[in-house]
């Protein structure tokens, strides 16, 4: 088995808008930090891959003219994920560990504001018995969290407590589009409020993998990914138990998660409700760290928040403040799909 | 920001999608007033229906006939509905078990208010006047305190008279779409009938249309230059087929245009020259139509040829 660490992350100022700037405006600065961080020049790079979703933007192939940004000409060794960037990380990983590359640029880009997201994320659901009723990303959460607090798993008092926990967290964040006291609010779908739902904005996030040898040289302490995994619940909703996610559980199982307790945990849960079943499914108690950039809840870019996940992670371990984290990245309604990593740092030896 | 261009994008698309057998028998079902559901290995009862088993993955055939009343599980309460929602007045999604189903169903509930839902309520379906075989043939619930269907759903045959076999499912999403800062200043400088590309700083090149980065360097481009308006034709092809709704007689010409000054050629449709008679290497200039911010076609400007070692790097 190959060793690969991420390396190097940059993310944007997430924002509600950003109508002066291109996708690819928006993505060189990350794109340049990251190269920069690690001194790595564009053609240096062994493979490329990125995360982004047409519907955003309502154009086709709207990733090609991201391209640009990376300097694609010559050829180089590129693939795009209609996903989150945390599976184009996956991907990147894989081809890392089958020994087609040595390092890898992993980026992803979301610009929420030119439509109503809301609307724009039904056209992801099942076409036949779903998206004619067009059940927008917020109801669909509520549902969930409904579920929960008829379980007794959670109220509406601590879902308020998650939202205010991870928007004061934020402030430390200069990245973060929500931050500090942010009121309730009104129910948007109940039992969600306003302050239990995400930030709606722009951002973009890059980072670097790199194998072995090449890692330890890039980055003075490196985010060695331990496991990585991701699963998938049934795709209809009224199959599945919505105050639980197996497929977190199972993915954080192969990822090692269980082996050693984390004392980090960068958990991709937009909603309040969402953190709620990822702390049940994945047994994190009080002495796991959850979301000290504040998480989804202050800075939600679609398609690049799963990877920010993997990147807070890492950073943390760059950083020196985390010896081992898990990072979640999750796409779908209520947590359909979920991917677990483990990271940690080179162990200190006694 | 101001200098900033941006319009209004309408995304419209009439997806046809064709069922399968279990598909088609649940939603030709909501056109009879009938709900089916589908047995699994297990002996559970899915409704929705689906053609395979989200457990086995096995092919699922056996439909069984469910009650028109059922269960909430779960719901959220929504104050203001959304385009293209069920209701236009405040309702509650709601997860349905309708009684002899083993799972439940995403719909709207007509309530009076949030107080008046709850997970275990008993409710009905309303079904829509007019029913196609679709989703929506189920217009929503409502509150029902009558008597519970039978817990054990009827075998049934799934057979119907003139079945539905597909769906459209139409779909439109409004954005407000912005080019951004770089095609914002190329579209701009078009309506004063000028080309203007952008000149990376590394390699010198010359983009245009500009998209504020060199594909080449990965780095952003920012010097506007004046490209044109006369160029030379690097390639090209003869459209034999007609375009639905193009008012341009067929054969013509679609080519590549390297514009004067510029390291990336463009496209245009050639004209005032007969078809046959484009070649690679003859000069152009654009044709500007009045009232458009852009140009119509491109036609010969009567220069010699250009020499193909000027353009071969552009072809
Ligand atoms: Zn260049």
């Amino acid at each position: 088995m190959r060793d690969v660490a991420i390396v190097a992350f940059a993310q944007t100022a997430h924002r509600r808008r950003t109508d002066e700037l291109s996708e690819v405006d928006l993505l060189m600065p990350v794109l340049h930090e990251v190269l920069g961080a690690t001194g790595l020049k564009a053609n240096e790079i062994g493979f490329t891959c990125s995360g982004s979703a047409d519907y955003l933007a309502g154009r086709a192939f709207s990733f090609t003219m991201a391209l640009d940004g990376v300097g694609a000409h010559p050829p180089i060794s590129e693939s795009h994920v209609e996903m989150d960037g945390a599976w184009a990380l996956y991907e990147a990983w894989v081809k890392i560990m089958t020994g087609e590359a040595d390092t890898a640029l992993v980026y992803s880009y979301g610009k929420s504001s030119p439509g109503e997201v809301r609307d724009v994320l039904t056209r992801q659901l099942d076409p036949y018995y779903l998206a004619p009723l067009w059940p927008d990303s917020v109801a669909l959460a509520a549902l969930q969290a409904q579920a929960l607090i008829d379980a007794g798993d959670t109220d509406e008092a601590a879902l308020a407590s998650i939202a205010a926990r991870s928007r004061a967290d934020a402030t430390t964040n200069p990245h973060a589009q929500l931050t500090g006291d942010v009121p309730a609010g009104d129910h948007l779908v109940h039992p969600l409020r306003t302050g239990d739902c995400p930030p709606i904005g722009d951002g973009a996030a890059a980072v670097i993998l790199a194998v072995g040898e090449t890692a330890r040289a890039l980055c003075a302490r490196p985010a060695w990914i331990r496991g990585i995994d991701h699963r998938i619940e049934a795709h209809s909703l009224g199959v599945r138990d919505l105050t639980d996610s197996p497929s977190t559980r199972l993915a954080a199982q192969h990822a090692g998660a269980f082996e050693r307790p984390v004392d980090t945990a960068e958990l991709h849960a937009p909603f309040t409700s969402q953190e709620v079943v990822l702390r049940k499914a994945l047994t994190l108690g009080d002495d796991t760290r959850v979301n000290p950039s504040g998480g989804a809840l202050a800075a939600n870019p679609i398609m690049a928040a799963g990877l920010i996940r993997l990147g807070e992670a890492a950073a943390r371990i760059h950083r020196g403040e985390s010896d081992r984290a898990l990072a979640h990245a999750t796409s779908g309604p209520c947590l359909q799909q979920n991917l677990v990593a483990v990271l940690e740092g080179e162990t200190a030896h006694a | 920001m101001t200098d900033v261009l941006s319009a209004p994008l309408v995304v419209e698309f009439p997806f046809t999608r064709s069922l399968g057998p279990v598909q088609s028998a649940f939603l030709t079902g909501l056109r009879e007033r009938t709900v089916l559901g589908v047995r699994t290995d297990e002996g559970t009862v899915l409704v929705p229906p689906v053609e395979y088993d989200p457990v086995t993955a096995n092919e699922l055939r056996e439909l069984v006939e469910v009650a028109a009343t059922g269960t909430v599980t779960t719901w959220a309460w929504n104050p203001s509905p959304r385009r293209n929602q069920p209701l236009g007045t405040p309702f509650a999604w709601v997860l349905v078990r309708l009684d002899g189903a083993d799972t439940a169903l995403l719909h709207a509930l007509d309530a009076p208010g949030p107080d008046a839902v709850h997970a275990g309520m008993r409710v009905r379906i309303r079904w829509a006047a007019t029913r196609t075989g679709a989703i929506t043939d189920i217009a929503c619930f409502e509150p029902y305190d009558g008597a519970a269907g039978p817990d054990e759903p009827a075998p049934h045959d799934g057979e119907f008279t003139d079945p539905v076999t597909g769906i459209v499912a139409a779909a439109r999403l409004d954005y407000v779409h912005s080019p951004g800062r770089a095609q914002s200043a190329y579209l701009k400088a078009l309506a004063g009938h000028r080309t203007v590309g952008e000149r990376c700083p590394a390699c010198r090149k010359v983009y245009v249309p500009p998209r504020g980065a060199c594909p080449t360097c990965g780095i952003a481009t920012a010097e506007q230059v004046e490209v044109g308006p006369r160029g030379t034709v690097t390639t090209f092809c003869i459209v034999n087929i007609k375009a639905k709704n193009l008012d341009i007689e067929v054969p013509y010409v679609y080519a590549h245009i390297a514009l004067d000054g510029a390291d990336l050629a463009l496209h245009g449709r050639i004209a005032g020259i007969p078809y046959d008679q484009v070649r690679m290497g003859l000069r152009v200039e654009p044709v500007w139509a009045e009232g458009t911010a852009h140009p119509d076609h491109y036609r010969p400007t009567g220069e010699p040829d250009a020499d193909y070692d000027t353009y071969k790097e552009l072809v």
